[in-house]
């Protein structure tokens, strides 16, 4: 596909995403609830269908057929995309996950394999009740065989949502609608289809190193930004795929500003923060801070706004925490 | 077993049938043996009684092209579908040359290069995969059919109510089995559901359901056919409901403490062995023919075994390895 760089929202960038890989392979499908006809809850699937027919359609709610149907059409060389419209409804099908799409390579050593793409969406958003409003990715980041992206601009909703379809193995995409129909930005099409995996450096720094992923990048840049301006030079790493993780990217970052903080929406407790953590901790790099972890705290999402603004970081707590945690080693050396 | 009842006689066609399903007893009967001797390990559902559902539904398949998605009581289908019985033994027993290298089991293996994708040992499960595989029949001209095999049990989970939905709605090529031994797992089934007509459940979705006795080999076979005939043609789904009996426990080991007195005498009286057998001698093969068509079969299975059993372990060095592309 040539080249070409247009101005697209986040969902028109996925939907750039899903026509070049309906156009491009063939054993692609496209189903879901409502993405067919009515071209997708958030309309990120608009005029999918009319292009392209009978490969993209609507199914049941029926989150256990549409996963299991998208592994067995998968093992005999189909290369489908799934829709689940809410990362909550995959909890309704977990056990195509986990314990179906994640073993056939491995138990059948290759004989079989279930190259699916998983696209959903989760976060917090004003209003939205507890089971509309999870960050589930430390779920599926926890189970070897899948692999799980959290793309967080335009430009990243088409490149990874194109490494996963591309990709021989199970890809979860989990989106954000709260970014779908956002400003535009300039996305560059077409070009090859980069493999799985790698962080990304969204702003260079010297202080502290602070790792997240999905939305929750834009409070950390907002916080980075206005810690500059406190004398603080923060680097924000994106670590856009949670499996493969690049944690060699989260060492290198580290060894350079000798601190650590980790921002998501997800729960602090067993989440993927922990994880970082502990890497860093085993790979022997010396801390001058101790590392901080921020997220949810441990409570069910609430509705109304007064009390989601409390449980999801903002930028000035983020801001808030990050000084806190460069000014107490400063002051201690 | 490659059945290939198509190019021989009735007779011929018979026989086969028979040689298929007196070696998936004796398989199980030697895997029984080794699990006591213990070179066989952890859990394992045998499929006595129930075989001729296997040899007669792969008899009526054809499996260069048509796939069956059993259940984790699979020896059967393995062996009906034609894999290698020394690679089944192999896998139960860890091998390096077991059908998956030791990383399936008895309760997860898979063959897909004789149509077998794979039991599955979540109840149901299997059910929307084989849809998706049905699926795919309807975009890439296979002609393909998809068999979802699964107990009586399965009718209680929602992933199997949602596959036969999906299924009718797109006229999937697909046949839903049903293997009803009357126990789901250790609880008898008539206790869990309000109507024991399992194959009444197709009406709701709009396809037909059909009650067979499923330990008749020709009325399987025949059955199937016209299923398959039909799922060929773009007609849709079809639920079968194979009527047999477990001869043993729902797993080695189990107590079977739920039985009726008695009631295992009168399963063995109608047991699909017996029968073939019967139907056999009624159609002119003698005794000493039977009889040497079975030695051959002891033989071949004792065979298998010991050449499994003399193969090495699955090497520790390759456990890493095929977790993604």
């Amino acid at each position: 596909m040539p080249e070409e760089t247009k101005n697209l929202t986040y969902a028109q960038a996925v939907n750039e995403a899903l026509s070049r890989a309906l156009a491009e392979r063939p054993e692609t499908l496209l189903f879901g609830e409502d993405v067919g006809i009515p071209g997708g809850v958030f309309g990120v699937t608009k005029g999918l269908r009319r292009q392209f027919g009978e490969r993209v359609f609507d199914t049941p709610i029926s989150e256990s057929a549409i996963l299991g149907g998208a592994i067995g059409a998968a093992l005999v060389g189909m290369r489908p995309i799934a829709e689940v419209m809410w990362a909550d409804f995959t909890l309704v099908a977990l056990d195509q996950l986990i314990n179906q799409a994640a073993n056939v390579r491995y138990v059948s050593r290759g004989a079989l394999t279930a190259p699916i793409t998983v696209r959903t969406q989760q976060g917090s958003g004003p209003g939205a009740c507890a089971q509309h409003s999870q960050s589930l990715e430390a779920i599926f980041a926890h189970v070897p065989g899948l692999q799980v992206c959290m793309p967080a601009t335009a430009q990243e909703a088409y490149d990874l949502l194109l490494s996963a379809i591309w990709s021989d193995d199970p890809a979860i995409v989990i989106e954000n609608r709260n970014v779908y129909h956002g400003e535009k930005e300039p996305v560059r099409l077409g070009g090859p289809v980069r493999p799985v995996g790698g962080a990304a450096i969204r702003r260079p720094g010297t202080d502290v190193t602070v790792v997240t992923w999905g939305t929750m990048q834009h409070r950390v840049l907002d916080a980075a930004e206005r810690l500059q301006a406190e004398g603080i030079s923060c680097e924000v790493l994106d670590m856009r795929w949670l499996r493969p993780f690049d944690t060699a990217a989260i060492h290198a970052s580290v060894a350079r500003t000798g601190r650590l903080a980790v921002v998501h929406e997800a729960h602090t407790f067993a989440g993927l923060g922990a994880e970082v953590v502990a890497s860093v901790a085993e790979s022997g790099l010396t801390l001058s801070a101790p590392p901080l972890r921020l997220g949810a705290p441990d409570v069910r999402i609430p509705a109304a706004p007064s009390l989601l603004a409390e449980v999801i970081p903002s930028a000035p707590r983020i801001a808030e925490s990050v000084h806190r945690l460069v000014h107490q080693s400063r002051h201690a050396a | 077993m490659q059945n290939d009842p198509g190019d021989a006689g009735p007779d011929e066609a018979r026989r086969r049938l028979f040689t298929t399903m007196y070696t998936i007893r004796l398989f199980e009967e030697e895997v029984t043996r080794l699990r006591a001797a213990g070179d066989v390990v952890g859990s394992v559902h045998l499929c006595n009684g129930q075989e001729a559902i296997y040899a007669g539904t792969c008899a009526a398949l054809d499996l260069t092209r048509d796939i069956v998605f059993p259940t984790y009581r699979g020896h059967g289908w393995t062996i009906a579908c034609g894999a290698p019985i020394e690679d089944m033994f192999a896998e139960l027993l860890g091998r390096e040359s077991g059908l998956n290298g030791g990383r399936g089991g008895s309760a997860y293996l898979s063959a897909p290069q004789w149509g077998m994708y794979g039991e599955n040992s979540i109840v149901g499960a299997g059910a929307p995969i084989a849809t998706g595989a049905a699926l795919a029949a309807t975009f890439d001209n296979s002609g393909r059919v998809a068999v979802a095999a699964f107990g009586d049990g399965a009718l209680n989970q929602g992933a199997v109510h949602e596959a036969m939905n999906f299924a009718s709605i797109r006229h999937l090529p697909v046949i839903f089995l049903v293997e009803n031994n009357r126990y789901s797992e250790l609880t008898v089934t008539a206790t869990m559901v309000a109507s024991d007509r399992l194959f009444k459940r197709s009406s709701a979705y709009g396809f037909p359901g059909v009650r067979i006795d499923g330990n008749d080999v020709g009325a399987v076979r025949a059955t199937v056919a016209e299923a398959a005939r039909r799922a060929r043609a773009g007609e849709g789904p079809v639920l079968i409901e194979a009527m047999t009996e477990r001869l043993v426990g729902h797993y080695i080991g189990d107590a079977e403490q739920y039985r009726e007195p008695g009631e295992l005498d009168r399963a063995r009286e109608t047991e699909p062995l017996v029968r073939c057998a019967r139907e056999l001698l009624d159609a002119g093969v003698t005794e000493s023919e039977l009889e040497a068509l079975k030695e051959q079969v002891r033989r071949d299975v004792a065979e298998a075994s010991r050449r499994a059993l003399a193969s090495p372990l699955a090497s520790p060095d390759t456990v890493l390895e095929h977790l993604y592309a």
